[in-house]
């Protein structure tokens, strides 16, 4: 089953062409994890989905409908959670959170009252004396406390402190646990690395990459701290390596994730006395998809 | 030690606010000068102008509402139409000035920002008086040149000048308090402005009350009118006996107030007043969980500011229907109002002119409640909103029924305030009641029409939604009700909707024109929600 299956999706506003022919694809049950750098194209893809937006061309189906055409009927099933929540200044918090909660077909009154102590929300402040980070627990409280399908969180925590980030974590957990789906786009890759199952690298409006982390590596490097017995010569002539520093029988090197077995064996034959080795990023990941092709890039 | 860097701070908050004061200024000025030359125009004879003073002085309406004159001549006269409305106006742009460089600075985090800075702890409220000052000081200058320009003579106009100056002052000095009590900036203007609307009332009640002189044109104010910074502008009586000791009293106050500030200042937290801050409700009524029911608590304030407004507005206006004859009598007037107000009777004519005019005035109310559904839009929460069960007609039809409620509320508080006091006064309730509230009710028919197009662009055409729905608006006022005094050409008259509603009461409602603009008004209506169904929600 697939809870979101995106085709060749095209979306212009005026010149600016803000989807190139995306593609994207969420199985049911699982986290995705949705990247890309600023104005990549992520909110613009999430808008088409939820019917805010008219596609140009391209195919987008949400939970076997179509996102435009059965708009309603699709919104009883899912929670959204905006990038900049804009919400009432005259309501106070808890108020926010009933409406919208009952807008979108009820609260589950228990989640919703754990949710508020989880999150340390004070409901009765009005929410234009919030910050950002309150907005956004307002916004994803009324969408935890919904009892749905789908969940799609834009850029969730760009205003939390990290301490209810975690809180924020456990949540998305939670709702794997239950089976249900989340598409969490994000561009800090922390959050995405431990919260997401599978992911979908976007830029300029195209998906780059997509499938599990583990699928992902092979864009990777993992950077290696090694300590051997005999001199740690040889490194530099193996394929798939690169950036070798050796200083007497310490050395340092990048490893092309794909090669690391090679670079093992050839370890081996030296004696390692200690080794590091820190895994791949998906800061890395963005790095060779943006940093590392500076062309084309805003 | 406490104002260091004032100096800084003022010259920010005039780089940010040169065009604000700017036209603050010259609208101020511009009110006094057009008031001094639409008088001068209007009373071309002594004795005309001496009737008028008479006529001012014997109206506890007109006392009560702008203040009686303070002697028979044209400056007096002036003087009685404009200043406490322009002493009421400075007041505001000393209110949002004072309020905009302290609380609301520091609600949007600037003042923590320059507070972290070498800046003293009193620098952002002395910094924002300073501005507020000197603006008040150039308010004094321009509006007593307004007054010169009209060939005034130069006493009596610096003295007015100087009363305005001085009362917008003064409403600095007490901002400057309440922004320290205030829970917010918001609060603050809210508090600031009661004290203005306090002031305004006490005088209200001090010149409707006062002893008329043995001229029969000036009235000596009783004793609430000495409790308000309003009442002491008055005291000035430019081009009357012309006194300057207000002065000194303008001063004294405006020290006391600025006292207490600096010492209220000193004991509070940046970010914080003195007031407890209110909290709300923590769970949403059922009342409130539905998309009428929102749009009912976002209008319902907005609604019960103009309910009594449009109310007092009637009271007032309704109250002096049975001086028409006199005030209007001249040849001049009397034919202004027949323009205005078509045929018949010079009552029927000014109550035709007057309702029609505010007629326009109440889909203002319908604009600025439509277009709220726009504000939503454009980094508002309908994201959100349309991301949840609510589609896209249910939410524009809650919108759209909560603001014609409104309306029509408004139209009747304005024709019900309307007859009740002109039936009292005239001694018949029934007919003055009946006859009013059709003429207002009637209202609607046109307003329907305007409201229709604003929904109708704002379907289509999102983005210049706001700019059509106010330049639609304009010409409804300008063109369609002073159209045939400017005399415009027929057609460009009728381009308004209100142009085709008889002058009530003067002539007869026919269904005709009423059934053809409920006709339009609904196929623009439904022209609208089709757009906005098939078309991108534009969320910037
Ligand atoms: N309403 C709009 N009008 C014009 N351009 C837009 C609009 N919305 C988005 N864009 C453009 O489309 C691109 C993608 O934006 P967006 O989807 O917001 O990116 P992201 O959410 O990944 O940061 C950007 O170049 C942005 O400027
Ligand atoms: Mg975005």
């Amino acid at each position: 089953m697939t809870a979101i299956e995106v085709d060749g999706l095209v979306k212009t506003f005026g010149d600016t062409v803000a989807l190139d022919r995306l593609d994207l694809t969420v199985h049911t049950g699982e986290v995705h994890g949705f990247l890309g750098p600023n104005g990549a194209g992520k909110s613009t893809t999430i808008r088409v989905l939820l019917g805010l937006l008219r596609k140009d061309s391209g195919r987008a189906t949400l939970l076997g409908g179509d996102p435009w055409r059965d708009a309603v009927a699709l919104h009883r099933r899912l929670a959204y959670v905006p990038g900049d929540v804009n919400l009432w200044p005259n309501l106070t918090g808890g108020e926010a959170i009933d409406l919208l909660g009952t807008l979108r077909g009820g609260l589950a009154e228990h989640r919703r009252r754990e949710l508020v102590d989880l999150f340390d929300l004070d409901p009765g402040k009005r929410m234009r004396t919030y910050s950002k980070g309150n907005r956004q627990k307002v916004a994803l409280i009324s969408a935890f406390a919904s009892d749905v399908e789908l969940y799609v969180l834009d850029e969730p925590t760009s205003g939390l402190d990290p301490l209810m980030e975690a809180v924020f974590q456990d949540c998305v957990r939670d709702l794997r646990d239950a089976g249900r789906t989340v598409l969490l786009s994000s561009h800090i890759l922390a959050e995405v690395e431990k919260l997401c199952d599978r992911v979908s690298i976007i830029r300029s409006g195209r998906t780059v990459e997509s499938g599990s982390l583990t699928d992902l590596r092979h864009l990777t490097r993992t950077s290696i701290s090694v300590e051997t017995a005999a001199p740690p010569d040889g490194l530099a002539g193996l394929a798939g390596v690169h950036d070798v520093a050796v200083d007497g029988h310490r050395a340092r090197l990048e490893v092309e994730t794909e090669r690391l077995p090679d670079v093992h064996r050839h370890l081996a034959g030296l004696g390692v006395r200690s080794l590091t080795s820190t895994p791949p990023t998906l800061e890395e990941l963005f790095l060779r998809h943006y940093g590392d092709q500076p062309a084309g890039a805003r | 030690m406490s104002m260091t860097a004032t100096g800084v701070l003022a010259r920010l908050a005039v780089r940010r606010d040169r065009v604000r004061l700017t036209v603050w200024l010259l609208a101020l000025a511009a009110l006094v000068g057009s008031t001094a030359s639409a008088i001068e125009g209007l009373y071309a004879t002594p004795a005309a102008v001496a009737e008028n003073a008479a006529i001012r002085a014997s109206s506890v309406v007109a006392r009560a509402f702008t203040g009686p004159a303070t002697g028979g001549n044209v400056g007096a006269l002036a003087v009685a139409e404009a200043l406490v409305f322009t002493c009421v106006l400075a007041a505001l742009m000393n209110v949002l000035t004072v309020v905009r460089h302290t609380r609301q600075n520091e609600e949007l985090g600037r003042a923590e920002l320059t507070g972290s800075t070498a800046v003293g702890r009193h620098a952002g409220l002395a910094a924002a008086l300073l501005v507020a000052a000197v603006a008040d000081v150039l308010l004094a200058g321009v509006c007593a040149v307004a007054l010169l320009a009209n060939g005034l003579p130069v006493a009596g106009s610096i003295a007015a000048g100087a009363a305005i100056g001085a009362s917008g002052l003064a409403f600095a000095g007490i901002t400057a308090v309440a922004a320290q009590v205030a829970e917010g900036a918001r609060a603050a203007i809210g508090l600031a402005s009661a004290a203005l609307g306090l002031a305004y009332l006490l005088r209200a009640v001090g010149d409707a009350t006062g002893e008329t002189g043995p001229d029969g044109m000036t009235v000596t104010a009783a004793w609430p009118s000495w409790l308000s910074p309003i009442g002491w502008a008055q005291r000035f009586e430019p081009y009357g006996d012309q006194r300057w000791w207000p002065l000194a009293l303008f001063g004294l106050f405006t020290a006391a107030t600025l006292g207490l500030a600096g010492w209220l200042s000193a004991h509070r937290d940046v970010g914080t007043g003195m007031m407890p801050v209110r909290r709300g409700r923590t769970r949403a009524t059922r009342s409130l969980r539905t998309p009428f029911g929102l749009a009912w608590r976002l209008q319902r304030g907005t609604l019960l500011g103009w309910l009594v407004g449009v109310a007092v507005f009637g009271l007032a206006f309704g109250g002096i229907g049975d001086q028409v004859d006199d005030l209007f009598g001249s040849e001049q007037s009397a034919e202004l109002m027949r323009q205005l107000g078509g045929g018949g009777s010079l009552v029927d004519a000014y109550f035709a002119a007057m309702m029609g005019l505010m007629g326009v005035v109440v889909a203002g109310y319908t604009l600025q409640a439509l277009l709220r559904l726009r504000g939503d839009e454009t980094g508002g929460p309908a994201e959100i909103v349309l991301a949840t069960a609510v589609s896209r007609t249910r939410w524009l039809v809650a919108h759209v029924l909560v603001a014609l409620a409104g309306t029509v509320l408004v139209l009747f508080a304005l024709g019900l305030g309307t007859g009740l006091a002109y039936g009292v006064v005239a001694g018949d309730l029934t007919a003055a009641v009946g006859d009013l509230l059709v003429t207002t009710v009637a209202q609607l028919a046109p307003t329907l029409v305007l409201a229709g197009f604003v929904v109708a662009v704002f379907g289509l055409v999102p983005r210049a939604a706001v700019a059509l729905a106010w330049a639609a608006f304009a010409v409804c006022l300008v063109v369609g009700q002073f159209g045939a005094l400017l005399e415009l050409p027929e057609p460009l008259i009728d381009v308004s909707p209100f142009s085709h509603l008889p002058d009530l009461p003067a002539q007869a409602l026919t269904a005709g024109p009423v059934a053809a603009m409920a006709g339009l008004s609904v196929l623009l209506l439904a022209l609208g929600a089709v757009g906005y169904r098939r078309r991108n929600l534009t969320l910037h």
